[in-house]
């Protein structure tokens, strides 16, 4: 694949584009370089070294914070149920760490510092040992201060110990994140101070006179007056935009045009990681259906879309069957449409698609406002859900009525804290599963909702919750301050305290008028969408403005595990808490030299094959 | 400056009474991890995480309004410029508001208030410090104010000074942002001052001394920096137009400006 002519071209005329590729794993250079499947950095000892670095994107010179010298950093891919043992050596002047997204590791392998370890010190080397009962596409970062921000993030793929059920002639793992010349923490800083600092998407005059035009002057002034009132914008989809940001797929921006290769005809799996600090992706491929089979490392019934939008830390695993010999591009467009990254899926190394017109920005509605349900039907005329295909799903246990006020009728209660720190409340929260995203609601085309989502195997736990717990998201966007029930993490002083074994039912409403993607360390729920015994199980969900949603977990796995918004910011800003599993008397693991604390084997569990407590791994 | 300095003393004493008694009562929220590390490093780590996840302190420096005013027969340069440090409740601020008259080569108003600002509703801050004139008077004032954006988005300053002759006066400041494009800005401003009593050495007169009202339209080079021009209109009421007429003034006058806002 390097030949002569490419090798030409990368000294002579896109020199950036080669230095670029040179920082970065064979796995995420383009197709010219090398690169028409995956190569991958596979075994059981892994040695991980965290440096700050130079890079080129876009042309542009930056300083980049993260793993083994490249931007995103080496896929790591190992198999299920393999004893895994890594060295992170901490070459920074700061603490770093490593968390494991997705896996289920026992707790003080999780990597976060204060949490379930105490952080890695500068020049310190902290030994991870686990071995992790699962499969699929997941990926690991830091969770020290603000470096996820400038490149500590990179794909992690577990191979399944068995037959895959997922069947490719190829695949590509496809890291979407996004890349600031500026500090993360100046930009922390500038939110601060301004929270729309970074929105260059409001509403002008002009777009007062075009409403006006459309809908009379009547109209658009009231809703002026509406969102005046409430002191807010409908155009604050994304607190960090295109403004700052370049967004890259495996590194690269659309001007560096990362590519793969495919023959036509064949099956191609492309396994989609958001590991972006703040950006919602919208992700398309024009022109070429996808079938998704997984999402967040789980197998799902196989589902025909043409988009979905996907949540920070979220991933998507789909098949897609090229069969014309052209260039398709491969689209992460953010929520907000401020910015997109394009890469190219071609018959041929080199080639470049043909990058889409970025589509017009969404407005948020009264909806997004959980005040007024009596036009929560409102906005669906626009849901073409006809070309959609069902039939491969089972609907039977699906709950048609999913779209009206939370199960418990009526009016929201908040018994939570309010004061400065809460700016609105969700008076009728809605489940709204059963839409796309955000801005994708009026597409002409067939989107993915989470109420399409149908775990391939059986739900092992099907007990209903015992106990239910309600967590609302809450925020003062104006003085940039975010939270749990109006809680900062920096004022919490005591967990979310679970019993080992207990089924409980979160209940998450979004009091806020942004879309959070919220992040569950160490277990995973099954989300209540309708889907029966079925349901799929997730790590992360993106709980829309207005929205209840609710998911059940079996709390197995005894520890402290970080719960938060994966909006990096927000975060960082206070959307944090921490969920205690709190072991049975005399149940805690008496040998703590060893790092199997973690017991699959009495729960109902789909991995209960993999028993982590029996020992002999030493 | 004393008064809120001891205001922050106390909060700040506060503050580590709270943090002591929670100690004591011996609770880390979580601690599972201390089972299997060094129990203190742990809680350095939870400490510092905590701290770092909606503790930190914010700084900021904004000049609002940097500019060249021209009136029919002379010229000044103002700055109105303050600065805070603080965590989302409390603030110090800082605001400051110069007159400069380059014609005389000398200040006609200078003065800086340091105030202790306190989040009291989703948005609006209570306000106290201290006032201190260095032109022309030289007097010091007590401030207790309010701040913050109201409903329609209307930005707001009100604040009242009570100075150490015992004389008490308000000002009260609107503003608002009408984006023309995304960076294109015209946002009108209106200052409102008030006394509560006739202060002749000082040129006013009790109740509605003046009103100005300006147009500034800026242009967002980055959110940070951006130029604007402007015009403003000055008026003296009741028997503060009396006095600024009896010293051979006008009551109202029409200002064009030019300036630069910026941020860090």
């Amino acid at each position: 694949m390097f030949n002569r002519r490419h090798f030409l071209g990368a000294g002579l005329g896109v020199g950036a584009a080669f230095g670029a590729a040179g920082l970065l794993p064979a796995w995420a250079r383009t197709s010219a370089y090398g690169n028409t499947g995956l190569q991958t950095l596979t075994g059981t000892n892994f040695d991980l070294d965290i440096t700050q670095f130079p890079v080129r994107i876009g042309g542009r010179a930056g300083l980049a914070t993260g793993v083994n010298g490249t931007l995103p950093a080496p896929l790591i891919r190992f198999r299920e149920g393999d004893e895994i043992t890594i060295n992170v050596h901490n070459g920074l002047e700061v603490d770093t760490s490593i968390h494991w997204h997705g896996l289920l590791v026992p707790f003080y392998m999780d990597g976060v510092p204060g949490v379930s370890f105490p952080g890695i010190r500068p020049r310190e080397t902290f030994q991870y040992k686990f071995a992790v009962p699962q499969n699929g596409t997941y990926w690991y970062h830091s969770h020290s201060g603000l470096q996820e921000q400038v490149g500590h993030y990179g794909p992690l793929i577990i191979d399944p110990k068995g037959a895959d059920p997922v069947k490719a002639d190829r695949e590509y793992v496809l890291v979407l994140s996004d890349w600031s010349f500026e500090n993360p923490h100046r930009i922390f800083q500038k939110l601060k101070a301004s929270a729309e600092t970074y929105n260059f998407n409001q509403r002008t005059l002009g777009d007062f006179a075009d409403d006006a035009a459309e809908q009379g002057l009547g109209e658009a002034f009231a809703d002026r007056a509406m969102w005046g009132q409430m002191r807010m914008s409908p155009r604050d989809l994304a607190d960090v935009t295109g403004a700052t940001y370049t967004y890259l797929i495996n590194g690269h921006s659309t001007e560096d045009n990362w590519n793969g290769q495919f023959e036509p005809g064949e099956r191609v799996r492309l396994r989609i990681i958001n590991a972006s600090a703040m950006s919602i992706f919208n992700f398309r491929i024009p022109g070429l259906p996808m079938t998704v089979v997984s999402s967040d490392g789980l197998n799902v019934r196989p589902i025909e879309t043409d988009e979905f939008q996907i949540g920070v830390a979220e991933t998507y695993d789909v098949i897609v069957e090229p069969t014309d010999a052209r260039a398709y591009a491969l689209v992460a467009e953010s929520i907000d449409r401020s910015g997109q990254a394009v890469a190219t899926l071609g018959p041929k190394p080199g080639m470049r698609a043909v990058a889409p017109e970025m589509r017009p920005v969404p407005t948020l509605s009264m909806k997004d406002m959980a005040m007024d349900h009596s036009d929560a039907d409102m906005d669906h005329s626009g849901h073409d859900m006809s070309g959609m295909d069902h039939s491969q799903h089972d609907m039977s246990g699906m709950d048609h009525g999913a779209n009206k006020p939370a199960p418990d009728g009526g009016m929201q209660v908040h018994d939570h804290k309010q004061g400065p720190g809460v700016a609105n409340v969700a008076m009728m929260p809605v489940s709204r599963l059963d839409e796309p995203g955000i801005g994708l609601e009026n597409v002409a085309h067939r989107v993915l909702t989470y109420a399409d989502l149908r775990a391939l195997e059986p739900n092992a736990d099907t007990r209903p919750p015992e106990r239910e717990l309600q967590i609302h998201l809450t925020s003062n966007m104006e003085r940039y301050m975010w939270s749990f029930n109006g809680v900062k993490f920096s004022e919490v002083r005591e967990a979310i305290r679970l019993n080992e074994g207990e089924r409980v039912r979160f209940n998450l409403v979004n009091d806020t008028m942004m879309p959070h993607p919220i992040h569950l360390h160490g277990m995973f729920f099954e989300l209540e969408n309708g889907g029966g015994g079925h349901r799929p199980r997730k790590h992360t969900v993106i709980v829309k403005p207005g929205e209840k949603v609710a998911f059940d977990v079996s709390s197995e796995h005894v520890g402290d595990w970080a719960f938060h918004c994966h909006l990096l910011y927000h975060m960082h800003a206070g959307m944090m808490n921490v969920v205690s599993v709190i072991p049975h008397e005399g149940n805690v693991e008496p040998d703590h030299s060893g790092h199997h604390g973690m017991d699959h084997s009495e729960k109902a569990d789909p991995h209960a094959g993999h028993d982590m407590s029996k020992g002999g791994h030493h | 400056m004393r008064h809120a300095f001891r205001l922050i003393a106390l909060t700040a004493a506060m503050a580590g009474i709270a943090n002591v008694s929670l100690a004591e009562q011996g609770g880390a929220p979580w601690s599972m991890a201390d089972d299997y590390y060094d129990a203190t490093e742990m809680q350095a780590a939870r400490e510092h995480l905590q701290h770092s996840h909606g503790d930190m302190r914010s700084t900021y420096f904004q000049a609002e309004r940097f500019e060249w005013q021209s009136f029919d027969d002379e010229e000044v340069i103002l700055l109105d410029a303050n600065a805070w440090i603080g965590g989302d409740i409390d603030k110090l601020w800082f605001k400051s508001e110069l007159e400069y008259l380059p014609d005389e080569g000398e200040f006609e108003e200078a003065e800086l208030q340091v105030l202790w600002s306190r989040a009291i509703s989703p948005y609006f801050d209570f306000q106290a410090g201290l006032r201190q004139d260095f032109e022309p008077d030289g007097l010091t004032h007590l401030v207790a104010g309010f701040q913050g954006l109201a409903p329609y988005l209307f930005e707001l300053d009100a604040a009242s000074f009570l100075s150490t002759d015992g004389d008490l006066t308000a000002r009260m400041e609107a503003e608002y942002e009408l984006l023309l494009t995304q960076r294109l800005i015209l946002q009108p401003r209106a200052e409102l001052s008030f006394s509560a009593q006739d202060i002749p050495e000082l040129g006013k007169g009790a109740g509605l001394t003046s009103l100005n009202a300006g147009l500034r339209l800026r242009y967002e080079i980055e959110r940070e920096f951006a130029p604007y021009i402007g015009v403003e209109w000055q008026n003296r009421f009741g028997k503060t137009a009396d006095f600024a007429e009896a010293a051979g003034g006008d009551a109202g006058e029409t200002v064009f400006l030019l300036g630069i806002r910026a941020w860090y």
